[in-house]
């Protein structure tokens, strides 16, 4: 199967002025296959909305490639290729509160993208917003309010309307159930889960809830102060996990198990991700890392295959760590 | 269990407002023993916060207003004066930990000076001494190089430090009780855990007890002892941590729990999230007989016309639900009777 989306070598850094830079995003290469769900976790910090909103085009690249369907996409994004690709790639934001015009309503928010495609008459774009509308949960009277009357998780299907009414193939979701209750996450969570199955999506899930991006997604990417750590199925690299940083990750989430977490040892980490800003040689986790090697802290580790125990042939397990050097 | 220290009876809270009274809490009771921790879970909005906010005086009145209940301190009715033995009990007797650190701490003055300044208050330290004692509870918090942390400024902490300089001024004084409001919400998962075990360590020393508010089912299965569910206003279950996560009595608990993913790796293949729909109810009408009704997958004709009555379902377990009535027929699934338990 051929990628929809294929990043190589991704790098974004932000200049600070002087000679610091943020590494937001370092050397990152992955590839999602059509319809798959990747997720990508990490603390935060650690460049994952950076990633995604570099693939989109929101931040312009340092270096790399990002290539949809097998065109490389430009390095700077001119208006031109913000218009070409949206109705290709998408996205849903975090914060349902702030990234919906308030001065706008409804029907205006969901219905903007449809002015890309002129030939449609207004009442065609009325029924659309108002399908849209319904097929998200929410009434098609809903249109002429404004986003300060709806609660969080209206507000998010209104971002999930206006990020899908243009039937893009690829969406990427910045913690989109982050600011949720419980109740309501799973309520988003369900949704984005039908579209999906019904459109045939591909989506990049960015979250740091472990155990909802495991129920979620077919494979999950773990990301460590700007560059990804390892790569597998999800219920590999959750059950199973191969490089110290995702084991400590998973080991520091908690199970609504009490019997579970009474057997639990105490945090096995100490201390905090370091700052991005001049990044030291080595593997980046070397620092924090309870199974550090001499040759760690000089070498940086690259991102290799290990042996999979996954039926499914197409997904690789990948791990950057010299442990499995 | 040991004698209850905090024991708080029937608390009504509602604050006035232009569009109509809001209830937000409704006849809520419950005790707190030392060296315990008991959790108050439930969606927002449901009056988690404004019960504890109620007991340590932050509600500002008007427009809030404490109109019916008690909560004594042992013994002290702490509703009607904040004073006993001339001392606030707020800061000496109970404290307080927020969500935010960011935000409720004074950036215009160093971590070391702003914990000082409540010993200093309560104890009547000298500065110099308060200052040297601020550097201990630094440590104690597992600051790495207190003196020299002490010395500096909120914007020059991150989150997770923070809230550990937060917790550090919480405990100065040794309070009997700590109230900790989505202490981990703001953080990420692994300074969470290095929060949760600090919390954990500081009340083996202490012997303090623990309100802990939060709506991550995660945090109470490892930090609880007694859970206490609330929904609209009012407590619909409250039991030991094993009763609220194994024997569950009140469709809401049972709810709040098939909303989460469970890590199993034997049952995962046939998992599907059930969300609960619709959401919580409007607390200036809150519907008649059972607030969760409109929502509840299993409500019957009674449960809109009659609030439930409490149900014991065994020692120190309890829920509000028609479901446990004699005359409400089998229970369904994953839910536990009265007459079953003990079997």
């Amino acid at each position: 199967m051929k990628p929809l989306v294929e990043i190589q070598n991704l790098v974004k850094y932000f200049d600070l002025g002087g000679d610091q830079r943020v590494h937001a995003v370092d050397d990152v290469s992955l590839s999602i296959n059509p319809r798959e769900i990747v997720g990508l976790v990490g603390e935060s910090g650690s460049g994952k909305s950076t990633l995604g909103k570099t693939l989109l085009g929101l931040h312009d690249k340092t270096d790399g490639n990002v290539s949809f369907a097998g065109q490389v996409l430009p390095q700077r994004y001119r208006a031109s290729d913000f218009r070409a690709m949206a109705p290709k790639m998408q996205m849903i934001f975090q914060d349902p509160y702030s990234s919906l015009n308030p001065r706008m309503t409804v029907g205006e928010i969901v219905g903007e993208g449809l002015r890309l495609q002129p030939e449609l008459s207004a009442s065609d774009v009325q029924d659309r917003v108002a399908h849209w509308l319904q097929l998200v949960g929410l009434s098609p009277d809903h249109r002429s309010r404004y986003p300060h009357e709806f609660s969080g998780g209206q507000r998010q299907r209104i971002g999930i309307a206006r990020a899908l009414i243009l039937q893009p193939e690829f969406v990427v979701c910045d913690e989109p159930i982050s600011a949720l209750d419980v109740s309501v996450q799973a309520q988003v969570v369900n949704l984005l889960g039908e579209l999906t199955q019904e459109l045939g999506l591909t989506l990049l899930f960015i979250a740091h809830d472990l155990s909802m991006v495991r129920y979620i997604s077919d494979r999950m990417a773990v990301m460590y102060l700007g560059g990804l750590v390892e790569v597998g199925t999800s219920a590999e690299v959750f059950f199973d996990p191969k490089h110290p940083y995702t084991q400590t990750l998973i080991a520091s989430n908690p199970e609504a198990d009490p019997e579970h977490e009474r057997g639990r040892q105490s945090t096995t980490i100490q201390g905090e991700i370091p700052s991005p800003v001049n990044v030291p040689a080595g593997c980046r986790f070397a620092n924090r890392c309870p199974q550090a090697m001499p040759h760690c802290s000089t070498t940086t580790p690259a991102l290799k295959p290990v042996p999979t125990t996954s039926e499914n042939l197409q997904s690789q397990r990948l791990v950057a760590c010299h442990l499995f050097d | 269990m040991s004698e209850p220290i905090l024991q708080v009876a029937n608390l009504h809270v509602d604050f006035q407002t232009y569009g109509g009274v809001v209830q937000a809490v409704r006849g809520v009771s419950f005790d707190v023993c030392a060296g315990q921790t008991l959790a108050i879970v439930g969606e927002s909005g449901c009056g988690k916060s404004v019960t504890v906010q109620s007991l340590m005086g932050l509600i500002p009145m008007p427009p809030g207003r404490i109109h019916q209940g008690s909560a004594h301190l042992r013994g002290h009715d702490i509703l009607a004066s904040k004073i006993i033995d001339g001392q606030d009990i707020r800061g000496s007797q109970i404290s307080m930990i927020f969500q935010d650190p960011m935000t409720s701490l004074n950036p215009t003055m160093n971590i070391g000076s702003q914990i000082a300044e409540t010993l200093e208050v309560h104890k009547g330290y000298s500065k110099s001494d308060a200052f040297a004692r601020a550097i201990e509870l630094l440590d104690m918090s597992k600051i790495p190089e207190a003196a020299k942390r002490a010395k500096q400024y909120p914007f020059e902490f991150s989150g997770g430090m923070l809230q550990r300089a937060m917790i550090a001024m919480a405990i100065a004084c040794e309070p009997a009780i700590l109230v900790a409001d989505e202490p981990t919400t703001a953080l990420d998962v692994t300074i969470q855990a290095q929060i949760l075990d600090l919390l954990g360590d500081l009340q083996q020393e202490t012997g303090m007890a623990i309100i802990l508010i939060t709506h991550d089912l995660g945090v109470v299965a490892r930090m609880a002892d007694e859970v206490m569910v609330m929904y609209a206003g009012e407590v619909v279950e409250r039991g030991g941590v094993d009763d609220i996560f194994y024997r569950s009595g009140h469709p809401y608990t049972q709810g709040l729990r098939l909303a989460m993913p469970t890590n199993n790796q034997d049952t995962e293949a046939n998992q599907t999230l059930v969300a609960i729909d619709g959401s919580p109810p409007d607390l200036f009408n809150p519907p008649r007989g059972c607030a969760y009704h409109p929502r509840c997958p299993y409500a019957m004709q009674v449960c809109a016309e009659q609030a439930p009555p409490t149900r014991t379902l065994g020692a120190d377990h309890q829920a509000q639900c028609w479901l446990h009535h004699e005359m409400a027929g089998a229970l369904p699934d994953g839910l536990v009777s009265a007459s079953k338990v003990g079997q």
